[in-house]
This record gives C-alpha cells, sequence and structure tokens, in this order.
C-alpha cells in the first residue's frame, strides 16, 4: 500500500511537471501582457492594461480578428457539412474501396502544414482564388473535416443501428429520418466538431499566410508585429487567442462528453 | 374461408451467396397470433424483415391485404416492429418516442400527445411520460416500445424477439400483456422467438423454421403432440424418436420393425410401404412406466438411468435391452407411488394413437 502511494505521488508530481512545462510560456505571456514594461524582464514593472487598449485601438488588429472571426466559424461550418456527410456514408454504405475512401478522407493532417501549404498556394493561385479570405476558408476547410469527420463518425458509432430502420417502420422517409433521429442524435458531436474545427482555424497559421494574400488573419498578424519590433502588444494578442482557442476546445469536449455519461447510464 | 392478409409465394432471400430464405410459402390470416420459431440462422428474422419492407425477397412475391409488397419502401408500409433491441430513440422521452411516428405520418400535435398519452395510460406508464427513455426499466422501456407500435393503429404488430431481454418473471407477465392486447386489439400478431415456451404460450399458430425453409406449420399442440419431421420432432425436444423398417399397413395400424422391438403406430397422412425405412415419434408425456410387463400393445423393458427435475414434473432417462435412450415424463408424485430404485428394470409402454410416424424417415 505504503509503495502504491509513494508512487501515486510521483504520478501526479510528474503530470504537474507536464502541464508547467506547457502551460509556463503561455502563463509568462499572459503575466507580460499586463506588465507596464517594454521588455520582458524580470523583475516586473507595474501592473498595466496599456497594451490590451493599444491593441483595443488598433484597426489592423481589429480587422485581422473580424478575418479571423469570419474564417474560422465559415470553415466550421463548412468542415462540419462535409465531416458528417462522409461520417454518414461511412455508416450507412457499403462498397468497394471503402478502406481507401476513409484513408483519402483521413490523409490531410498527415501532410506537413509547410507542403500543404505551398500546395494550396501555387493550386489557388492556379486557378485564380488566391489571397482571397474564401481562399483561406477553403484551405482551412480541407485542413479541418478529418476532424470533423472522426468526431461525428465515433458518435454515429455509438448508435444502436436499428434507429434508423425503427425511423422508416414508423413512417419516417430518409429524410425526415436523417432531420429528427440522425441529426438529434449527431448533435452534441456536431456542435463539439464546429467548436474543435473553428479553434484549429483560428490558430492556423502556415496555411493562413501562404493564401491569405492582403486579408491577415490574427496568427499572420502577430507574425508582422514580432517581425517589425518587439511590442508587448504580441503578448496581450497571444493571450486573447488561447484564451478564445481554448474555450472553444473546452466547449467541444464539454459536449462529446456530457452526452456520453448521460447515455450510459 | 376469407382472404389471407400475407401471403409468401415462393419466396427466396439471398444474401451474396448464403440463402437466408427459400422457397418460403406461408399464409397469415386476418387477427391471428403467429409465432415464427427456429434457431438463430433459420431466416426467421429475415422473414420477418420482409414483411416490414426491411429486406425485399430476391424471388417470389409477398402480398399484404391483396397488395403486391416486394418493392414497396419501409416507410410506406404499416407494418410497425417491435425490436429486439426495442430501438427506442435515446434523446426522446417516452411520450416523444410513442408519438414519433404520428409526427412521421402528419398527425397534428394536440392530437398525437393525446393517443400517444392514451396508450401510455393503457400500458400502465404514463407517470413515466416525460422521463427520457434511457432512465426507465427494461419492463418500461419494453411497454413504451409497444404503445410506440401500436399507437399507430395497425392490421399487423410485427415482434422480433422482443422479450428476450427480460428476466424470466417479467417475461412471463409481458407474455400475458401481449396475448390479452392482441385478444382486445383483435389485429395479427407475428412474433419472432427462439423460445419454444414463449411461442406455444401465446401463438394460435406456429411456424418452425430450418435453414430458410418451413419445417412445419400448426397449432402448438398440433406441433407437440404430432411433430411432421424428424427437425421438428427433435426441435421440440423431450421427444422419444425410434428407427426401423415398416412391416405390414392395415386400415388402423402401421407395424415396424425397430431394433428395440416390434411396434404399431398411427397410419399417416402420407402415402407409405411396407418394407421402407421409417421413424416415429411418442411424446415423453404419453408412455406409461410399470413396474409388470403390461397386457398387450407397445412395450419395451428398460432401465432407470437418471432422474431431472423440473419443479413438479420429472423426466426420467432410460436405457434399453439394444441402448436406446427412452425418455418419460410424469408428475413427482406419480414417481414416488411408484417407488422405483436405480438400476431397476421397468416397463414402458404407449398406445398406438400416440405414436406418430415421420415424414421423411
Amino acid at each position: 500500500m505504503k509503495q502504491n502511494r509513494t508512487s501515486n505521488i510521483l504520478l501526479a508530481l510528474y503530470v504537474a511537471l507536464v502541464f508547467v512545462f506547457i502551460f509556463a510560456p503561455i502563463l509568462f505571456s499572459l503575466v507580460f501582457s499586463l506588465n507596464s514594461q517594454r521588455f520582458p524582464t524580470i523583475p516586473l514593472g507595474s501592473f498595466s492594461t496599456e497594451w490590451y487598449s493599444k491593441i483595443w485601438n488598433d484597426p489592423d488588429v481589429w480587422r485581422a480578428v473580424m478575418n479571423s472571426v469570419i474564417v474560422s466559424s465559415c470553415t466550421a461550418v463548412v468542415a462540419t457539412t462535409l465531416g458528417f456527410c462522409t461520417a454518414y456514408t461511412d455508416f450507412r454504405y457499403n462498397f468497394r474501396f471503402k478502406g481507401l475512401y476513409l484513408a483519402l478522407i483521413l490523409l490531410p493532417p498527415t501532410i506537413p502544414l509547410i507542403i500543404m501549404a505551398l500546395a494550396m498556394l501555387a493550386w489557388l493561385s492556379r486557378l485564380g482564388l488566391s489571397g482571397q479570405l474564401w481562399s483561406i476558408i477553403l484551405a482551412h476547410s480541407v485542413l479541418t473535416a478529418p476532424f470533423a469527420m472522426a468526431i461525428i463518425r465515433l458518435r454515429l458509432h455509438q448508435m444502436d443501428p436499428d434507429l434508423e430502420a425503427a425511423a422508416w417502420n414508423l413512417g419516417g422517409s430518409e429524410w425526415q429520418t436523417m432531420r429528427h433521429v440522425i441529426l438529434p442524435f449527431c448533435a452534441p458531436a456536431i456542435v463539439s466538431s464546429l467548436c474543435l474545427t473553428a479553434a484549429v482555424s483560428f490558430d492556423e497559421f502556415a496555411v493562413s499566410w501562404f493564401v491569405s494574400g492582403l486579408n491577415k488573419t490574427v496568427p499572420v498578424a502577430i507574425l508582422e508585429i514580432v517581425q517589425g519590433n518587439i511590442d508587448p502588444q504580441v503578448n496581450a494578442i497571444g493571450t486573447f487567442v488561447f484564451l478564445t482557442s481554448m474555450t472553444l476546445v473546452v466547449l467541444a469536449q464539454v459536449f462529446l462528453f456530457s452526452r456520453q455519461i448521460k447515455s450510459h447510464s | 374461408m376469407t382472404e389471407p392478409l400475407v401471403t409468401f409465394r415462393n419466396v427466396e432471400k439471398r444474401f451474396a451467396d448464403f440463402v437466408a430464405v427459400q422457397d418460403l410459402n406461408l399464409d397469415i390470416h386476418e387477427g391471428e397470433f403467429l409465432a415464427i420459431m427456429g434457431s438463430s440462422g433459420c431466416g426467421k428474422t429475415t422473414t420477418l424483415r420482409m414483411l416490414a419492407g426491411l429486406e425485399s425477397p430476391t424471388q417470389g412475391e409477398i402480398h399484404i391485404g391483396g397488395r403486391l409488397m416486394n418493392d414497396v419502401k419501409p416507410h410506406e408500409r404499416d407494418t410497425p416492429l417491435v425490436w429486439q433491441s426495442l430501438a427506442l430513440f435515446p434523446f426522446l422521452t417516452a411520450r416523444e418516442n410513442v408519438e414519433f411516428g404520428l409526427k412521421m405520418r402528419g398527425v397534428e400535435k394536440a392530437e398525437r400527445r393525446r393517443r400517444a398519452l392514451d396508450w401510455l395510460e393503457r400500458m400502465d406508464i404514463s407517470e413515466f411520460a416525460e422521463r427520457n427513455v434511457d432512465t426507465l426499466s427494461g419492463g418500461q422501456k419494453q411497454r413504451v416500445a409497444l404503445a410506440r407500435s401500436l399507437v399507430m393503429e395497425p392490421r399487423m404488430l410485427l415482434l422480433d424477439e422482443p422479450l428476450s431481454a427480460l428476466d424470466a418473471n417479467l417475461v412471463i407477465r409481458m407474455q400475458g400483456v401481449l396475448t390479452r392486447l392482441q385478444k382486445e386489439l383483435g389485429i395479427t400478431f407475428v412474433y419472432v422467438t427462439h423460445s419454444q415456451s414463449e411461442a406455444f404460450a401465446m401463438a394460435d399458430r406456429v411456424v418452425i423454421m430450418s435453414r430458410g425453409n418451413i419445417a412445419q406449420v400448426g397449432t402448438p399442440k398440433d406441433i407437440y403432440r404430432a411433430p411432421a419431421n424428424r427437425f421438428v420432432a427433435e426441435f421440440v425436444g423431450r421427444n422419444n424418436i425410434l428407427s426401423g423398417k415398416i412391416d405390414t399397413i392395415d386400415s388402423d395400424t402401421v407395424s415396424i420393425t425397430t431394433p428395440a422391438g416390434q411396434f404399431t403406430a398411427k397410419p399417416p397422412a402420407f402415402a407409405i410401404q411396407s418394407g421402407q425405412d421409417t421413424s416415429f415419434v411418442v411424446s415423453a408425456d404419453l408412455v406409461s412406466l410399470s413396474r409388470t410387463a403390461p397386457d398387450g400393445g407397445n412395450k419395451v423393458q428398460a432401465t432407470l438411468i437418471s432422474e431431472e427435475f423440473i419443479g413438479s414434473v420429472v423426466t426420467l432417462f432410460l436405457e434399453s435391452a439394444d441402448g436406446h435412450e427412452f425418455k418419460v415424463q410424469m408428475q413427482e408424485r406419480e414417481l414416488l407411488d411408484l417407488d422405483l430404485a436405480a438400476d431397476q428394470s421397468v416397463w414402458l409402454s404407449w398406445s398406438a394413437g400416440n405414436a406418430h410416424i415421420l415424414e421423411g424417415g
């Protein structure tokens, strides 16, 4: 028993260290964003919201935030729709080369981002589609649809396969069944997928930087600030981006797991 | 006789190279409680799913109410099914589950609510109407599933092993609920099960299926007392099956020689010839047991091997001189009166009228 307790304490310590390692930079960014000094040095200066008011009054930052909001929300809708359709196809139908179909769908996240970004730029500019907001939406949808598909597929696999047939049996057409049975059943996974794909898109830098042209998203704007000079504004924006993404990811988890617990009770 | 509600004509269902149902011919009559029974993979569930339109036959025709149904989609039929898994919608309350079919049919909100509550009341579960179905017990879910199908006021209800997930006490209770409902509503029930006790307890007629074919159709009593063939005789169990050769055929008895001795049986409805190989069956509960040899009739001497108690009924296992195993079923009280010892030699006897010759040997 005693040995067990020691190893438990060691394990807890290890986990705590991992969290410190991951979150320390973010925490420092938060601390320095509220520091009056221009350079990130210790000892700290006084508490200040100067950098936040600076970005609040910066039209460039606002434009970037608006762009990011548009891109991530549109991406979330497009990717989740695509993800749902592919997951449902996998759930409902059996066909030749289904393994290949699934492999192709899950391929995008395995390609290095920089290569993906270059390829996107080359392809979209060849088609005359680069440099627009919706070029980023297009590229991000490709990038995040596999995540949406994975989340929704997981949910569909938890569904009693008789449920759909039961709805037909009670007089529901295929569309009615989709609307009144499949979609409500998948609702938690769909909301979760919307949050998660929005978070990924909101954070994504490489692809955005390549295909965005003059329509900067927040991560691209951050890079430009950092390239210019050392500016604590970056800490403020970084904190904002982190909080937004974190909120979305936590929401995604809450939707996915609260329903699962309920349906298992 | 009125036209049957359902007819299967030479129906075949094939999945790739597996034949689930072949050359099925069956009539189902309006208002009857029909049980389809067989072991798993015999085609009983496929037959039911074809009625619901969830599978379409690869050959033959299925008519319901005189209409050819082969290509009619499931949602265009009036054949609600009670699923083995129940298949209740987990994100809806009990009442919403019952309302589902009416909603799909476009019944107006207040009306469907009223009808759903009526049925929940009738099934004695109105207090759970607004509860999520996941929070209900097995028996309560079962009642919601029944209400969900019956609220559609169908001419025919399909049931796919609906009681298999319940414990034994509840099964008996639900059997009562089902037979009462069927009598009250006067609609046709088609009930698929692997359980002989469920089928025999509830059904007017029982269909026994084996390897995609019908082995026998008849009342529970017919099937129990006069199994048509060896498969049914073995499936029903608690039967003594003896094989031999036909000697002589009279107008009221057939004499058969077997390794255990010579016996007489009732002449069957089908044609037989003397000299042909045959088998006959005697139910275990129609065999009498005595300490001394009875006069005349069918009798054989055997040694008691073992006993098996099921409540007040006891099954004795005995062996004749040629090594054939006999089963005898009787009340425990009768057995006590006989006062037998182990390894004791006794006489088994039965009347020719209780010996049925099996078709196909």
